[in-house]
């Protein structure tokens, strides 16, 4: 690894403008600089910030950047207002990961696609122009969402695809001061000579993610993931879906997907036709299969299609049949429903 | 059972005090500590690192290393390349027996896989050695390269693994097909697989004069020893090496690699000692691997469901600079009752690392294979699995007409298919249910041979009635340090607490090889018999001395037991003690070996019948192995906890085999693109809901003296063709590849 300075910033003053790479939990940075994608010449450590607060607020909750993913995942009012993003963060990594992960982290995470991680392959995202070593390759795992010719990857996070379902804020200070971007649209989706602008400017760092109020739909909400292996893997796809149901009538649907994309997909116009209608199979089913509409493989992945729809419709299923009082043991998995004996 | 008698002299001991106990690890304490040192523990003064730079592309020559950058970068002390590399004694490619591998040692420019080292950077610390390789940034000159199962056109050999012959005929088959009454054909695909021991390939060499010291992890201590020497040009009393713990090995320590070499080349060249420890990443290259296989059967019947003829062929890949074929077809010789049997293989040369033995190597995809095939075969034939294989089970080896020496296969289906609750299953695919997931039922039968290598031991017993036991056996965890010890106790006649185990070093009497499953029946015959010669000398002195109560009981003999010798025909005894202390001497040291004599007249196997139980969602194709139970027959059981470790974990391998484990290559460049634990899945323990083995009764009198057959790998057999028949029963897809992936279920 290349030689790099470290310093470690006390106050979020001092990490702002600062040059140089931020360092939170490192689970994924220091993994990068390991295998020489990450090169920084300078290490800003800010896991000591004291970001690291879940707070009310407005009626929903204020999630500081240095909180860790453990943490979040077994807060009370997390686990009973927003019982879909608990699951999704347990559905992820291993125990030690989240332990040591934070929630900016998560958010900034780089993308898992093999030849990003490759410094010998060609990527845009790692060396703009350089090309997309994915495109033609072993692309299982790529994206069948909002992809170009010039990028294929999809954005890893669990945490994040339940964060876009509830309509998350990213609050984000610069040195230009505060602002805050929609979690569903904070990374940007490729363009046609692939990364996309960068989701922060140089110098600006993520401090908070505000949920808001989720009314009716803490009661139905859940996360679903499809994985080979049962832990300790990323989705294959996930969802998380929330829904507002009253007598019977869905008054408000979330449906967002994992796996698909440069970013959580929020399935809008899954979302528009569920509205009004009844808590159904068939209404699930009509929705689901509009949570990929536009989808296309990006190479041998077309079986991410109908897996998307399945675990969409598998989402939506779960959810109105009620958040469960705990967690399953096997959070979010495809085993771990009521649905399953 | 000559051997027994023999062995029990004229002082008497018994197998059973401490054999046969489940005693816990007597390592484990040192290990969950971090008291036990593992080789890359070792920092000796003026310790310099070593990192491997290794190839990116497949194919081709490097045009140029960046030497002056590298050497350059604060820290480093030498870069070797194929210019500047120190050379062994003799050529990289010389086969001084068959567990050699080419030792790839820089010796020139080409590169034939992707992850082959092309050079070796040393300096004062690890930082600055990785920083060196990366700095060297080769440039290529490339050829077009495959490395895959299609990319080559197959050629024939006369030998697979460890030079097995290639092929078996026995019978006629195509006579038996002409007339058969049903006509199976079935093919099936394994994956790359790659051991991912934890502990990664790690060397500390140490040069004093011309005394070399190595700690490495590996599993044949005095053949490695040889090895060395032989590429080294010294002689083996010049070297000592060390390996008290491994931290798994998997097949992959057994074989010595050019990077070994090349740590002891530059220790001696520079003088000083030398730490090579390989990256996570260059675990998928240089090491081995288990190859792919492709693997077609035929399976004739008769109108009653007898196999009439099977036929097995397996194409499998090896690199192109030297050969392992993995013996997959040989699954098929000894298992079922086929009066008419072909087996072949061919091999394909890729660009890749060479494969080597790896966890049942041949019977794993063999047995993966073959048991769907026998599904099949039942299937066609409208019978239960499991009835089918009754009826088409083996009395003697059908591949050598030869009686088994005990087989307890039949208690094994038996055993297991009544825990599992096998009757109840129904047999139409799809057909059980639990909520809104498929089930399914599948079984597979087990099979691993009982091979034994050559084993010498020491057993010293000391004049305070305490023990040392010594030889050189490999504890990978799997429990040799535990195992072997209470082989030896029983042999000394002694409480397992009073016995020193020495072993993992090289200036111990060799334990042989840790592998084939053979170590405990081979190492630990080595030790019996040392302990029971330390007491034959014991009994010797007791009973031709006037002073002692035993005097005279030398027709009756006398019988070791808790430190002490007991005449046969009366109730008096002496302790080891007092006998020692009476003829004034500090010890007796007896010697052992353990080896099977002359060509064995009876076919040996540990057998075993494995049941599994798939969930599979209808919709998304996951699939869950929800129960997995296991019987074993596999001798006598030493220590019932840690066989059962060896079981189980064997089928957990199983699991990973059929859902889960395979290096996926990126066909254009040549490289993996899954090479660490984060993308190379392994079952993790929420893949393991419920699983069991059990071991069933079986006395073998033929296999060695002391019944021991082996459970180390025989639990990887029969477990993935489980699954997928399982996989096949919930889902009525029949499983063409390992591993299944969800999308082929949708
Ligand atoms: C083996 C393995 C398996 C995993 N499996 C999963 C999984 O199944 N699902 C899943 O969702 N995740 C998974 N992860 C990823 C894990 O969630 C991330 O590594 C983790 O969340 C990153 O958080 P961190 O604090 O360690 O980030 P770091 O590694 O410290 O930083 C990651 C990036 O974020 C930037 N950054 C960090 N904090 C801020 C901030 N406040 N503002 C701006 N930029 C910031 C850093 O500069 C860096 O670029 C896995 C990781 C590993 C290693
Ligand atoms: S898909 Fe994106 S991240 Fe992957 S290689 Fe192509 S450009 Fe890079």
């Amino acid at each position: 690894m290349n030689r790099f300075e470290y310093s470690r910033a006390e106050t979020l003053g001092a990490a702002v403008g600062a040059e140089g790479a931020l360092l939170a939990g490192g689970t994924n940075l220091l993994d990068l600089m390991k295998i020489g994608v990450a090169t920084p010449e300078r290490l800003v450590d800010i896991s000591r910030l004291s970001l690291d607060r879940i707070e009310e607020s407005a009626g929903g909750l204020r999630i500081g950047a240095m909180v860790r993913n453990a943490d979040i995942a077994r807060d009370p009012q997390v686990l009973a207002r927003y019982p879909a993003l608990a699951e999704a963060l347990l559905s992820g990594a291993s125990a030690q990961l989240r332990n040591a992960a934070t929630t900016g982290g998560n958010v900034m995470q780089a993308t898992r696609c093999s030849y990003f991680q490759d410094p010998l392959s060609p990527c845009n995202r790692r060396a703009p122009g350089s090309g997309c070593g994915a495109l033609g390759g072993a692309t299982r795992n790529h994206a069948v969402l909002g992809w170009t010719e010039g990028c294929i990857a999809v954005h890893p996070s669990d945490m994040c695809v339940a964060l876009a379902a509830y309509d998350a804020v990213v609050e984000i200070t610069g040195p230009e001061g505060l602002r805050e971007v929609p979690m569903e649209e904070f990374h940007p989706l490729p363009d046609a000579e692939g990364s996309g602008a960068a989701p922060l400017a140089p110098g600006e760092i993520i401090t908070h993610i505000r949920l808001p109020d989720p009314r009716a739909l803490a009661r139905n909400a859940r996360y679903v993931k499809l994985r080979e292996r049962t832990s300790f893997a990323f989705a294959i796809v996930s969802a998380a879906a929330a829904l507002a149901i009253e007598d019977g009538v869905i008054t408000e649907a979330r449906l967002a997907l994992g796996g698909v994309a440069a970013r959580p997909w929020r399935c809008r116009a899954a979302e528009a036709a569920l509205k009004g209608q009844p808590a159904t199979a068939a209404s699930f089913a009509r929705a689901a299969e509009l949570a990929t509409e536009g989808a296309r493989p990006s190479g041998d992945n077309a079986a991410k299609i109908p897996l998307a729809q399945r675990i969409a419709l598998r989402a939506l299923e779960r959810a109105a049949a009620g958040t469960p009082e705990r967690l399953p043991a096997l959070p979010a998995s495809v085993f771990a429903g009521d649905d399953n004996g | 059972m000559d051997d027994l008698m023999n062995m029990q002299g004229q002082g008497h001991v018994r197998l059973g005090s401490s054999a046969g106990q489940a005693l816990t690890r007597r390592d484990g304490i040192l290990k969950v500590t971090g008291a036990a040192t593992y080789a890359a523990d070792n920092r000796p003064d003026g310790l310099l690192h070593a990192v491997l730079a290794t190839a990116g592309i497949a194919k081709g020559r490097v045009t140029h290393l960046d030497v002056a950058a590298a050497e350059a970068h604060p820290g480093v002390v030498k870069v070797y390349t194929p210019q500047t590399a120190p050379r062994l004694a003799v050529s990289p490619d010389e086969k001084i027996h068959p567990f050699v591998w080419r030792m790839e040692t820089l010796t020139d420019d080409s590169v034939r896989y992707a992850g082959q080292p092309i050079a070796l950077v040393l300096a004062e610390t690890l930082e600055a050695a990785t920083e060196g390789a990366r700095l060297l940034a080769p440039r290529y000159e490339t050829e077009a390269h495959g490395v895959t199962l299609d990319d080559a056109e197959p050629f024939e050999t006369d030998t697979t693994a460890f030079g097995r012959p290639a092929g078996h005929s026995s019978g006629d088959v195509d006579a038996a097909r002409a007339t058969a009454a049903r006509h199976v054909s079935t093919t099936v695909e394994t994956s790359q697989q790659y051991h991912n021991a934890i502990e990664p390939h790690a060397i500390t060499a140490r040069w004093e004069g011309d005394r070399l010291e190595i700690d490495t992890p590996n599993q044949a201590i005095g053949l490695s020893k040889q090895t060395f020497a032989a590429f080294l040009g010294i002689d083996p009393s010049q070297i000592v090496l060390r390996s008290p713990f491994l931290g798994g090995g998997f097949g992959s320590k057994a074989i010595l690699y050019g990077g070994q070499m090349l740590a002891i080349l530059s220790a001696r060249d520079l003088g000083r000692p030398v730490k090579l420890v390989l990256r996570r990443d260059q675990m998928y290259g240089p090491v081995g691997h288990r190859a792919p296989t492709r693997q077609a059967l035929q399976i004739d019947l008769d109108a009653e469901g007898n196999i009439a003829a099977l036929e097995h062929d397996t194409v499998t890949l090896t690199s192109t600079f030297d050969q392992f074929l993995e013996s997959a077809s040989n699954a098929s010789h000894s298992l079922y009752a086929a009066p008419n049997l072909r087996t072949s293989h061919r091999g394909r040369r890729a660009d890749v690392g060479t494969p080597g033995p790896m966890r049942a190597p041949g019977e794993a995809p063999g047995s993966a294979a073959l048991e769907i095939a026998m599904d099949a075969a039942a299937q066609a034939a409208g019978m239960d699995p499991l009835e089918f294989r009754l009826k088409n089970y083996a009395e003697s080896d059908p591949s050598t007409g030869m009686a088994f020496s005990s087989k307890g296969l039949r208690e094994c289906y038996a055993e297991a298919a009544k825990l599992f609750g096998w009757a109840e299953r129904s047999a139409a695919p799809r057909s059980m249910r639990q909520g809104r997931l498929l089930k399914g039922w599948g079984m597979g039968t087990a099979q691993f041979p009982c091979p034994m290598f050559q084993a010498a031991a020491h057993a010293t017993l000391r004049a305070d009635g305490s023990a040392v036991i010594e030889t050189s056996a490999a504890d990978m965890g799997q429990g040799a340090w535990t195992a072997l010890a209470q082989i030896a106790a029983d042999g000394l006649g002694i409480d397992i607490d009073k016995v020193e185990f020495r072993s993992g070093h090289s200036d111990l009497p060799d334990a042989g090889v840790a592998g084939g499953s053979g170590h405990t029946a081979t190492a630990g015959t080595a030790l019996f018999n040392a302990g029971a010669d330390a007491v034959r000398q014991l009994a010797e002195l007791a009973t031709n001395d006037p002073a002692s109560p035993l005097f005279g009981a030398g027709n009756a003999g006398v019988t070791a037991r808790s430190g002490r010798l007991y005449r046969n025909d009366d109730e008096r005894s002496e302790a080891y003690e007092d006998i020692l202390a009476r003829a004034g001497l500090e010890l007796v040291r007896g010697e052992g070996t353990g080896a099977r004599e002359g060509e064995p007249d009876r076919a040996m196997f540990s057998h075993g019948a494995v049941f599994a139980e798939v969930l599979v969602d209808p919709d998304l194709g996951q699939v869950r192995v929800s129960r997995l139970i296991g019987a074993f027959a596999a001798g006598r059981i030493v220590n019932p906890r840690l066989a059962r470790s060896q079981l189980l974990g064997g089928m957990i391998w199983g699991i990973g085999m059929a859902l889960q484990e395979e290096a996926v290559h990126d066909t254009r460049s040549g490289r993996l693109t899954n090479a660490d634990l984060a993308g190379y899945h392994v079952p993790v323990n929420a893949d393991v809901p419920m699983i069991e083995a059990l071991t069933v009764h079986e006395d073998d009198p033929f296999v060695n003296a002391l019944g021991i057959k082996g459970v180390g790998e025989i639990g990887v057999t029969g477990t993935v063709g489980a699954i997928g028949n399982a996989v096949w029963h919930a889902t009525g897809v029949q499983p063409t590849r390992f591993p299944i992936h969800p999308e082929s279920l949708i």
